[in-house]
């Protein structure tokens, strides 16, 4: 594994290989899933991770979401950024080319 | 033996419980390991009464269709069965998360290679020990762990996470740091710390694995370090041996709560040691559904939610938090499955098992019992 990423406004997050943004179509519900690992996850968080394509960057994708769902940039980009560093921490999220 | 009126039991959905989380896939008990901690139970399945291929797909198509999200196919070890590859293909096509659950001496490069294009997500691989005479000892396979070095490596070349699973006790327990660097070496995502688990070969054998309680206050310590100056680069997890805690571990997460087990032949288990529960009567999937099962099967019903439960669990305050901890050791070690988890602190029985484990720990180890497949033990243990 790499080094620890700090998520920043330039970061490209994407999912690493092994782990799976997918939906559960019995439970019909978004999770995470990683060896031995499942995360349930909030609908502001689905919404961010849809955006997660290892091509937009961090305050790309805030800027959508802040006009998606018409709110102030910067609130947004601080959750986006707080969600993404603490699934990186778990090593749920990598930065591409990092 | 058991006094809970089993026509009153109440079902799955009775107790609000959904659809479990993953399905641990026991393909086969045949294994060139004889571990003496295996987690397989004394009575090993034969290979003439494994599931076949199209039974396993059914499960598969079962379970992705209860809504489980992972699976983990394991053994026994898992690579003995030459259908593997359909299996993972079926998992795969069907959206399960497919972890592969081995001990590597039977793969090569090109199987490895064949397994990861057909959708395998997920390598853990077990290791006896760090020092190669040791857990080539320990696993009783001559060779081996020079042998799971290089699976590891051929596992990252072709680009798959693996999971370094070590199991520790009194006999590799102070090679704890090189586990961790191990792990770090072969560029693992993931080291499960282990401590044995004491059912039953891991029971027989008890007096050779249990550390005593200063081994175990050092290991502590060196996996909690270990997770912060390695945060973000190496996931740790770990597991005490339940000995030494205050409480219980919520096995399972809760009796018949979020998992089920699959042995070879299909008997479908709360947990992969239930057998050890001599009264269990356990549904198959040749005769019942899988989701027929996880409903109704007395098997997870019996133990279920918190209405079968003896005094002191009854009472206390964390009986929806450890659900009275393991029902498995509660048989191995009082008699009886409903008893609290000796684990536990508050267990009437909890000083005089646990004095006596920690007095094992103090004396020489013996020399093991191994796991040999064919061997049967008739007597109670």
């Amino acid at each position: 594994m790499t080094d620890i990423l700090k998520i920043e406004d330039e970061t490209v997050p994407r999912f690493p290989k092994h782990v799976k943004f997918r939906h559960n179509k019995a439970r019909d519900e978004w999770v995470i899933l990683a060896p031995e690992r499942l995360v349930n996850l909030d609908q502001i968080a689905v919404e961010i991770l849809k955006m997660v394509d290892g091509e937009k960057k961090v305050k790309e994708i805030s800027a959508e979401l802040s006009k998606k769902f018409n709110a102030p940039e910067e609130t947004i980009i601080s959750d986006v950024k707080e969600m993404l560093q603490d699934l990186s921490d778990k090593g749920f999220i990598e930065e591409k080319n990092g | 033996m058991d006094d809970v009126k089993k026509t009153n039991l109440k079902k799955a959905s009775e107790h609000g419980i959904q659809a479990p989380l993953a399905l641990l896939a026991e393909l086969s008990h045949r294994c060139p390991l004889q571990c003496p901690y295996c987690s397989n139970p004394v009575q090993l399945e034969k290979k003439t009464g494994e599931l076949t291929t199209d039974e396993w797909k059914s499960v598969i198509d079962q379970a992705v269709e209860m809504g489980m999200h992972q699976i983990h196919l394991s053994g026994g070890e898992p690579t003995v069965r030459h259908d593997l590859e359909d299996i993972i293909e079926h998992c795969n096509k069907q959206g399960l998360y497919t972890n592969l659950i081995t001990s590597g001496v039977l793969l090569n490069l090109d199987r490895l290679k064949k397994l990861e294009s057909l959708g395998l997500e997920h390598v853990q691989l077990s290791f006896q020990d760090t020092d190669n005479e040791n857990a080539d000892r320990i696993g009783g396979f001559k060779g081996g762990h020079s042998k799971k070095l290089e699976v590891a490596k051929w596992v990252r070349e072709v680009e798959l996470p693996l999971t370094c699973n070590c199991v520790v006790h009194r006999q590799n327990i102070d090679n704890l740091e090189n586990f961790i660097q191990m792990a770090l070496d072969l560029d693992a995502e993931r080291v499960e710390i282990a401590q044995v688990q004491y059912y039953g070969w891991a029971l027989k054998n008890r007096a050779a694995f249990i550390p005593t309680p200063e081994q175990l206050d050092h290991a502590t310590e060196i996996v909690e370090k270990a997770r912060v100056d390695l945060k973000g680069k190496l996931v740790i997890d770990y597991v005490i041996p339940d000995y030494y805690a205050k409480h219980p571990k919520n096995c399972m997460g809760g009796w018949g709560r979020r998992f089920l087990n699959m042995n070879p032949k299909g008997d479908v288990l709360p947990c992969h040691a239930a057998e050890t529960i001599p009264h269990l009567k356990f549904d198959n999937v040749r005769e019942k559904s899988l989701k027929w099962i996880w409903e109704n099967s007395e098997a997870f019903n019996i133990y279920r939610g918190t209405d079968w439960m003896p005094d002191p669990c009854k009472s206390c305050d964390r009986k929806e938090i450890d659900w009275g901890g393991c029902r498995c050791q509660a048989m191995a070690l009082t008699g009886d499955a409903k008893n609290t988890d000796p684990a536990c602190s508050i267990s009437p029985l909890h000083n005089e098992i646990f004095s006596m484990a920690a007095e094992e720990a103090k004396r020489a180890p013996p020399e093991f019992i191994y796991r040999r497949y064919g061997v049967r033990f008739n007597s109670p243990i």
